[in-house]
């Protein structure tokens, strides 16, 4: 495939572009799921393209393609180098992007079991026999269960000279039970809500999550919540259990430090940031124990935020952003560290697939583990709501106030796990709520989280993000707003 | 998906309609991006016949092609910083053996690709149990004449919406504003049919421009898009949404509670637009629904009336849903009391009522859903709603809507980009944005005034043709700190 990112180039170059590269990519996807019993979705998708991103007259363009022909690549690519020209009538300054090498190179996440060689009957068996489990509790009106696999192979140029192949493989599954009784609609998922859990990995994730063996339990949770108590409405200390601490690293830490959105390339759609630049290295985002890093290294683990380069030809880094509670670091792609005035990208350009632009998005944003046992910090835990899987987010475009809702909570009360809650809440504002952290459990409870459905961009971009974090516990935070009678 | 909002900047918005500018350089004149690389109706029919002839050993086959060429350039800090352009085709191909159905979709349409894609589909369908609902595919359908292509939105050039933005980006200067948005344009083909001799096309074109005014500490928004890219100006909108991030400068906060709100469309849509999967019958049928057990039952207040209409001249979209069925107007809440629900073949013989036309591309676990509602509105203008209000909340949009609670529709969300406080039936001031929890069905029980319904167009929801909105006992929880 390089052969039509090499024509893409040179077209490019002959058009008058000062730099130019091509995403030549080959997406395969399978999405099963399973609805009370029965078949729902079973399909696959293949798609395959090109992008081209050139700089023209000191402006980007960017046009795409899936015309894989050598009239097709040499009208996309004269076409994006149209498209910079015509952004040049509205430019006030030239581009300028932080330097960086050349690179030729091959990478592919570890696998070991190929989900698309695994029989679809035997992916269904699985399915259907989690949505048994769930259905066969009596009180259960909805049970669901899902899987998705995904395999992007892409092949990177630029007219630096790189020439990167990579192959990435996700996998990702899950299972919900609803109960509908009086005026309720209660729901439980496992391990994790909307979708599950994705990793890059094969099937031995899925296999990994046992889906049958949790399936039962989560359906009685589901229909005992009528029964539970309501979600107090005050001031409570919380512990987050670390999926759903997962998704408030997400939202109130991945989204702020995205420099584009600090710069005001985000402003119209997905927002702006609080993290404006002069809080760099002199906000206190957390308590000292609070440290965050932006790690798309293997080594960091199978996330979704996982790669060996991002897709501007830059070899994925671990960044700083959190350390000791001290704010230290943005994510950034070339351009944006250069009007930061660093000397070097941070690796975080992704786009999701070859038709679209590729632009700053979170790789693994993650909580460092801290030394708490699991049940040591239920013992130290005097009075508090422990919090379970997300039921809904919600924050605003500055990233300040924020509210979560999780699908269960228990009473903490001296030390042990009481009665059930339902409908739990809580909601702050970022630094305060990050400042109130004053336990983390230890790297044995620690997860990387996927989140596979992160939206950002126009046209709009899907893209998944990991975040790994252990359970946690946060002081005195506003709890039960959401469903207040006042 | 186009707003209409009402306001100064709508009546200014069809006066002066955008034209291509004259000045455009010969060089950086763009291709067209959209009509050229559309198929044909003939090239259409040509690849849905070679996958029929090459699924000739299924006992079903269905075809849907999807061809698009979109356009959008994204604009902030007074400057373009992203532009694009994409061509794309995928042939979606469903077989059906003995009971069992599957999909598979590609965008390669050679021989190979295509006898794969087929392949692909026939192996999936072969490797699951039979499923008892599936129902025969239907024969050929009658469907309602729509026009919504027009041929000067396909032709839009990289350079037309260049200019058109620059034209913003030199507004916002002049007013000491920092701009940033999207100016986008594109064409789509759709066609879908089957071997029991089911075939349609479906052609529109669409255009879309929003815009984010920033002030020092405040800011303003406007949005528009249409099958016309000549139906709205996005210089009038820049206009509106710069008059907002003035008007609302040092926001004042104002404590949370039951308010008085005035929601302008967008901010309507922002939230009534959660409810259109309650309207589908299998939402109902699998108890998920917010209309479980309300069905005849008055619960919402007796101004509200709620249609799905694919045929007014407000909505975009095909005349055919999923599986090639003629969309059909349905009265979904009449006068507060929900009425009707939507139904695909499946659901509709499950429920045994009929089918609607709502049905979502086969295999799959939601049945259907409307995706052209209609509120019937009101009489009042935004400017009398305004008038009337002793104290109150005048909010131009929300962001970041999610469901709290599913039965009572509770929804959380922030207000942004133009809030307002209203006293003794004036603008007073701006104010820094809440967040609300707001059960759906309770808002639209206190629904005090409403607007001519327009075409509205947000970022939590797709358009729909909604009126501005006066609601008493409006629930702001907490206030942010901007």
């Amino acid at each position: 495939m390089h052969e039509w990112a090499n024509l893409a180039l040179d077209t490019a170059r002959v058009r008058g572009a000062s730099f130019a590269d091509t995403r030549v990519i080959d997406v395969r996807l399978r999405n099963l799921s399973t609805k009370n019993g029965q078949v729902g979705t079973l399909s696959e998708q293949e798609s395959q393209g090109i992008g081209v991103r050139a700089l023209a007259d000191g402006a980007w363009g960017f046009a795409s393609t899936d015309q894989l022909t050598r009239e097709g690549v040499q009208a996309c690519a004269a076409r994006a180098v149209a498209i910079a020209r015509a952004s040049a009538l509205a430019k006030r300054h030239d581009v300028v992007m932080a330097p960086e090498q050349a690179y030729v190179d091959t990478w592919q996440n570890p696998f070991i079991k190929d989900p698309f060689e695994i029989p679809v009957d035997r992916q269904l068996a699985l399915l259907l026999t989690a949505d048994h489990e769930m259905s066969k509790v009596t009180g259960i009106s909805f049970a669901e269960s899902s899987m998705e696999f995904r395999r992007i192979e892409q092949w990177y140029a630029s007219t630096i000279g790189s020439r990167i192949h990579q192959v990435k493989m996700h996998a990702g599954a899950g299972i919900v039970a609803m109960s509908f009784a009086g005026n309720e609609i209660q729901k439980r998922s496992y391990p994790a809500s909307f979708g599950g859990q994705h990793q890059l990995g094969g099937y031995e994730l899925v296999e990994s999550l046992d889906l049958p063996g949790n399936a039962e339990r989560i359906a009685q949770e589901a229909v005992a919540l009528h029964q539970a108590i309501p979600c107090p409405d005050g001031h409570r200390d919380i512990i987050l259990e670390s999926s759903q601490l997962g998704l408030q690293i997400h939202e109130s830490i991945g989204h702020p430090i995205e420099l584009d959105r600090v710069l005001g390339m985000e402003a119209n759609f997905a927002g702006m940031s609080f993290l404006t630049l002069d809080k760099l290295n002199t906000l206190r985002y957390g308590s000292d124990i609070v440290n965050v890093v932006a790690d798309a290294r293997l080594e960091h683990g199978p996330g979704l935020g996982t790669f060996g380069y991002d897709d501007e030809g830059v070899p994925a880094q671990c960044t700083d952003i959190i350390k000791n509670g001290q704010f230290t670091g943005y994510l950034t792609n070339r351009e944006t560290a250069a009007a930061l005035g660093l000397n070097r990208s941070g690796g975080t350009m992704r786009g999701e697939s070859w038709n679209r632009l590729p632009i700053i998005r979170m790789t693994n944003i993650s909580l460092l583990p801290g030394h708490w046992s699991y049940d040591g910090l239920i013992a130290d835990t005097d009075d508090a709501i422990l919090m379970e899987t997300n039921r809904s987010w919600s924050i605003d475009d500055r990233r300040y106030h924020f509210q979560f809702s999780t699908e269960i909570g228990w009473e903490i009360k001296n030390g042990r796990k009481g009665r059930m809650i339902k409908n739990p809440s809580y909601s702050g504002i970022t630094t305060e709520f990050w400042n109130s952290c004053d336990a983390i459990c230890s790297r044995e409870h620690w997860t990387l989280w996927g989140t596979p459905n992160c939206g950002k961009g126009q046209p709009m971009q899907t893209m998944g993000t990991g975040h790994g974090a252990a359970p946690s516990r946060f002081r005195n935070v506003r709890v039960g707003v959401a469903l207040a009678k006042s | 998906m186009s707003p209409a909002r009402k306001s100064p900047a709508k009546t200014d918005a069809k006066a002066r309609k955008a034209r291509p500018s004259r000045a455009a350089s010969r060089r950086a004149e763009g291709p067209a991006v959209a009509e050229a690389h559309l198929p044909s109706d003939a090239e259409l029919r040509r690849i849905a016949d070679r996958v029929l002839r090459f699924s000739h050993d299924a006992d079903e086959t269905e075809i849907e092609i999807s061809a698009a060429a979109d356009a959008l350039t994204r604009f902030a800090n007074n400057t373009i910083h992203q532009n694009v352009a994409e061509h794309a085709l995928s042939v979606s191909v469903r077989t059906v053996f003995d009971g069992r159905t599957a999909r598979a979709t590609t965008n390669k349409i050679d021989d190979d690709s295509l006898k794969r894609v087929v392949a692909a589909s026939a192996e999936l369908a072969r490797s699951q149990p039979k499923n008892p609902d599936l129902l025969p595919m239907p024969g050929k359908q009658k469907y309602p004449k729509i026009e919504r292509y027009f041929a000067s939105t396909a032709a839009a050039t990289p350079v037309h919406r260049a200019h058109a933005v620059t034209r913003v980006c030199t507004h916002a200067t002049e007013q000491g504003h920092t701009t940033a948005g999207i100016l986008s344009t594109g064409a789509t083909a759709m066609a879908i049919g089957n071997s029991r001799g089911l075939w349609a096309i479906h052609r529109q074109t669409r255009a879309e421009f929003s815009v984010t005014m920033l002030d020092k500490d405040s800011s303003g928004w406007a949005k528009a898009s249409s099958p016309d890219l000549n139906s709205f100006n996005p210089e009038a909108l820049a206009a509106s949404a710069s008059q907002k991030a003035a008007a609302s400068r040092a926001p004042r906060e104002v404590e949370p509670g039951r308010w008085t709100v005035i929601l302008e469309p967008a901010a309507t849509l922002d939230i009534v637009g959660f409810l259109f999967y309650d309207f589908a019958g299998t939402a109902v049928h699998d108890q998920r629904s917010c209309f479980n057990k309300r069905i005849g039952k008055q619960v919402m207040g007796e101004n509200i009336t709620i249609r799905d209409d694919v045929t007014h001249p407000l909505q975009s979209g095909a005349p055919f849903d999923g599986e090639g069925m003629a969309r059909q107007k349905v009265l979904l809440v009449d006068r507060g009391v929900p009425k009707n629900l939507v139904y695909a073949r499946a659901t509709a013989k499950k429920m045994k009522a009929k089918p609607t036309g709502h049905g979502l591309p086969l295999p799959n676990q939601d049945g259907e859903a409307p995706l052209n509602l209609v509120f019937d509105g009101g009489n009042s203008s935004l400017e009398e709603m305004i008038a009337s209000t002793e104290r109150g909340i005048l909010v131009t949009r929300m962001w970041y809507i999610r469901e709290v609670e599913p039965y009572e529709k509770v929804l959380t969300g922030m207000t942004r980009d133009g809030t307002f406080l209203v006293e003794n039936g004036r603008i007073v001031s701006g104010i820094r944005n809440f967040r609300f929890n707001q059960g759906v069905l309770e808002m639209l029980s206190n629904v005090e005034q409403m607007s001519v319904p327009v075409r509205a167009a947000g970022e939590e929801s797709f358009d729909m043709v909604v009126p501005a909105m006066k609601i008493r006992n409006f629930r702001f929880s907490e206030v942010t700190k901007f």
